[in-house]
C-alpha cells in the first residue's frame, strides 16, 4: 500500500519508479503482481485522438475606447460572445464562416474551430472580428484586430468530454458510401474504424475510475492540466467484461488546461471529408500504483478489451442501439476483424503512435519531478446511464 | 521484355502547347517500353504532367528520356507525385486501408508507426482525399 504523499515525495526526491502503460504489461510478468507493485509508483497512461468536444476561454484584453463583444470571429470562426465583454469561448468543431459545408457532397471542411486553436497554440498571428451594439460604458461598436496567444490575458482550454473509456468500431451496411465522424465507410461493410489507444488509454487503465476522478493532475498536450468534472455523457454504468472492463462508450473525463503551456504538435486542427472539422488532442494521465489491485488494473491488454461493431449506416444514425457484435483490440490492431464470417478491413482513427509518445514524455516529466500526482476531490460516478432525447409535444 | 530490363517511375512536366505530340505512342513504339500511366493531365493552354512508369532496359529508358526532352518537357525522375509531410502526419493509420498498393504501412507492431514506401504509390490520391490531419499532398 503506498499513499499520494508517499509517491508524491518520491518524485520529488527524483527516486519515483515510472513506467508506461504499455511497458508495465511485460514488467509485472516477469517480475509478479506483488514484488511490481511495491517497486512502480506511476504507471503513465496517454491517447491522442480526435475529441469534439473541446474548445477554449479565450481574454482579449480592453480596447481603447472598450467593447462588449456580442457577436466574433477569430480567423473567420465564430465564437460564443454570451459571456462576458471580452471573454470568448471557440469550439473546436466549429466551421469557418462561408465555408460551404456540405453543399457539394462530400465537403472538405478545411478549417475550423480545431485549425484554430493549433494555429494559437502554434503562436501564429491571427485575426479577431467583433461587433458589438454600443453601450455607455462599452462604446465601441466594431473592431478588426490581429493578436497571437501571447498578447491573450487567458488562452484556457476547456474541454467538457475527452478521453472516452472505450469506443466503437464503425462499419457501413448501406449500399452507399458514407461519411462519419468515424471516417469515410464503404458500402456492405467493406471496411471498419476504431479510435482507442486501448491498453495504454487513460481510463481503460483505471476502469472503476480508483485514481482518476475529479482533480486529477493531466498532461493535457504539454500542459498540467485537470479533471475539472466527469464527461459528458459520462455513464459508467454499462456492460463490462467479467475483468470490469467497459463493452462500449462508458466514462468520459471533463479537462482543463493553460493553452500557453501547450506543445503544438499534440493540439492539432483535424478535417473529416463530408463530415466536418475537430481537434485532435495528445493527452497523459498517471496512474498512480496505490496496491496490486490498482496495478493489476494497469495491466490491462488490447486482447482483454471488447469494442462493440455497430453499423453507421443504419443504427448510428437511427440511435436503434443495436449492437452487431463485439471484438478484441488485439483483433482491431491486425488491421482485420472477422462479422458474421465476413473479413473486414480495419483502420484506426485514435494515434497509438502519439499516445506512446505523450506516455514516454509524461514519465520523463515524473522521473525528472517536475510532475507531481493529485489525488482525486470527488469520484467519478460508476453506475450513471446515458439517457436519450426524448421528443415531446406536438412537433412532427 | 528483356532479363535486363528495369522500371522507373517518371513524371513529365509539359509547358504549354506541347499536347499535340503523341508522346507516349513514341515511348512505346520507338523505345519498346511498357508505360503505365498514373496520372496526367495534359490540356492546351494550360501546363500539365504525366505520372508513369516506364519498363525497359536502362539504355532505352535513357534515350526515350533524351527524345522526351527535345520537346522541352521537364523530365524528374523523383517520381515523387505524392508526399507525406512527416511533421503533419500523426501515425493513427487511418489511411492504412484505404491505400490499394500499400503503400503507406504499419510496419512497427509495436509503435504502430506508419511508413510510407513513395516506390510503391500509384497515386490513387486517396489519402490526399481522406488524411484528417492534411499529411498528404499532392505535387500537381
Amino acid at each position: 500500500m503506498k499513499t499520494y504523499e508517499q509517491i508524491n515525495d518520491r518524485i520529488e526526491s527524483g527516486k519515483a519508479v515510472v513506467l508506461t502503460a504499455d511497458e508495465i504489461m511485460d514488467y509485472v510478468d516477469k517480475k509478479g503482481l506483488k514484488a511490481a507493485a511495491k517497486e512502480v509508483d506511476v504507471v503513465t497512461t496517454a491517447t491522442f485522438g480526435p475529441m469534439c468536444s473541446s474548445g477554449c476561454f479565450l481574454n482579449f484584453g480592453h480596447s481603447k475606447p472598450k467593447i462588449r463583444m456580442s457577436e466574433a470571429w477569430v480567423a473567420d470562426v465564430l465564437v460564443y460572445t454570451g459571456i462576458a465583454a471580452v471573454d470568448v469561448y471557440l469550439g473546436c468543431t466549429q466551421l469557418r464562416h462561408g465555408d460551404p459545408a456540405n453543399m457539394y457532397p462530400p465537403g472538405e471542411f478545411r478549417y475550423g474551430g480545431g485549425h484554430v486553436m493549433e494555429d494559437l497554440v502554434a503562436g501564429k498571428t491571427l485575426q479577431l472580428f467583433a461587433l458589438s451594439y454600443g453601450t455607455d460604458c462599452y462604446p465601441l461598436r466594431e473592431i478588426r484586430t490581429y493578436f497571437s496567444i501571447q498578447d491573450l490575458n487567458q488562452a484556457i482550454m476547456v474541454n467538457p468530454r475527452n478521453c472516452y473509456q472505450n469506443y466503437n468500431v464503425a462499419i457501413n451496411r448501406s449500399d452507399r458510401t458514407i461519411y462519419t465522424y468515424m471516417g469515410k465507410l464503404e458500402p456492405d461493410q467493406k471496411n471498419g474504424n476504431y479510435c482507442s489507444a486501448g491498453q495504454i488509454s487513460p481510463l481503460l487503465n483505471d476502469p472503476f475510475y480508483e485514481t482518476i476522478g475529479v482533480g486529477t493532475r493531466v498532461w493535457l498536450a504539454g500542459a498540467h492540466g485537470h479533471v475539472y468534472a466527469e464527461g459528458t455523457q459520462h455513464a459508467g454504468g454499462v456492460a463490462r467484461t467479467p475483468d470490469g472492463l467497459p463493452m462500449g462508450g462508458a466514462g468520459t473525463l471533463a479537462l482543463t488546461g493553460d493553452m500557453k503551456q501547450m506543445k503544438k504538435e499534440f493540439v492539432r486542427g483535424v478535417s473529416f471529408i463530408g463530415y466536418g472539422v475537430s481537434l485532435a488532442l495528445g493527452i497523459g494521465i498517471p496512474i498512480p500504483i496505490l496496491n496490486e489491485e490498482v496495478l493489476r488494473r494497469a495491466c490491462v491488454r488490447d486482447r482483454d478489451i471488447l469494442a462493440p461493431v455497430v453499423d453507421y449506416g443504419v443504427d448510428y444514425p437511427q440511435n436503434t442501439g443495436n449492437v452487431i457484435g463485439h471484438v478484441s483490440y488485439e483483433q482491431l490492431r491486425t488491421g482485420q476483424i472477422q462479422v458474421d464470417g465476413k473479413t473486414i478491413e480495419v483502420g484506426s482513427l485514435s494515434s497509438y503512435y502519439k499516445a506512446l509518445e505523450v506516455a514516454n514524455l509524461l514519465a520523463d516529466e515524473i522521473r525528472r519531478g517536475d510532475f507531481r500526482l493529485a489525488a482525486p476531490i470527488a469520484p467519478l460516478c460508476r453506475d450513471t446511464k446515458m439517457r436519450p432525447l426524448v421528443k415531446r409535444g406536438n412537433n412532427r | 521484355m528483356n532479363d535486363d530490363s528495369v522500371t522507373k517511375k517518371l513524371m513529365f512536366y509539359f509547358p504549354q502547347c506541347v499536347c499535340d505530340k503523341p508522346i507516349i505512342y513514341h515511348l512505346v513504339k520507338d523505345y519498346n517500353l511498357i508505360v503505365n500511366v498514373y496520372r496526367a493531365k495534359v490540356t492546351p493552354e494550360e501546363e500539365g504532367y504525366l505520372v508513369l512508369d516506364v519498363t525497359g532496359t536502362e539504355e532505352a529508358i535513357q534515350r526515350a528520356i533524351d527524345f522526351v526532352r527535345t520537346f522541352d518537357v521537364t523530365v524528374n525522375y523523383s517520381g515523387k507525385g505524392v508526399v507525406r509531410d512527416e511533421e503533419r502526419c500523426s501515425h493513427c493509420g487511418y489511411c492504412v486501408p484505404y491505400c490499394p498498393p500499400g503503400a503507406l504501412k504499419i510496419e512497427d507492431r509495436a509503435t504502430r508507426k506508419v511508413a510510407y514506401h513513395e516506390s510503391e504509390c500509384i497515386e490513387c490520391l486517396a489519402c490526399i482525399h481522406i488524411c484528417p490531419f492534411g499529411a498528404c499532398t499532392s505535387a500537381f
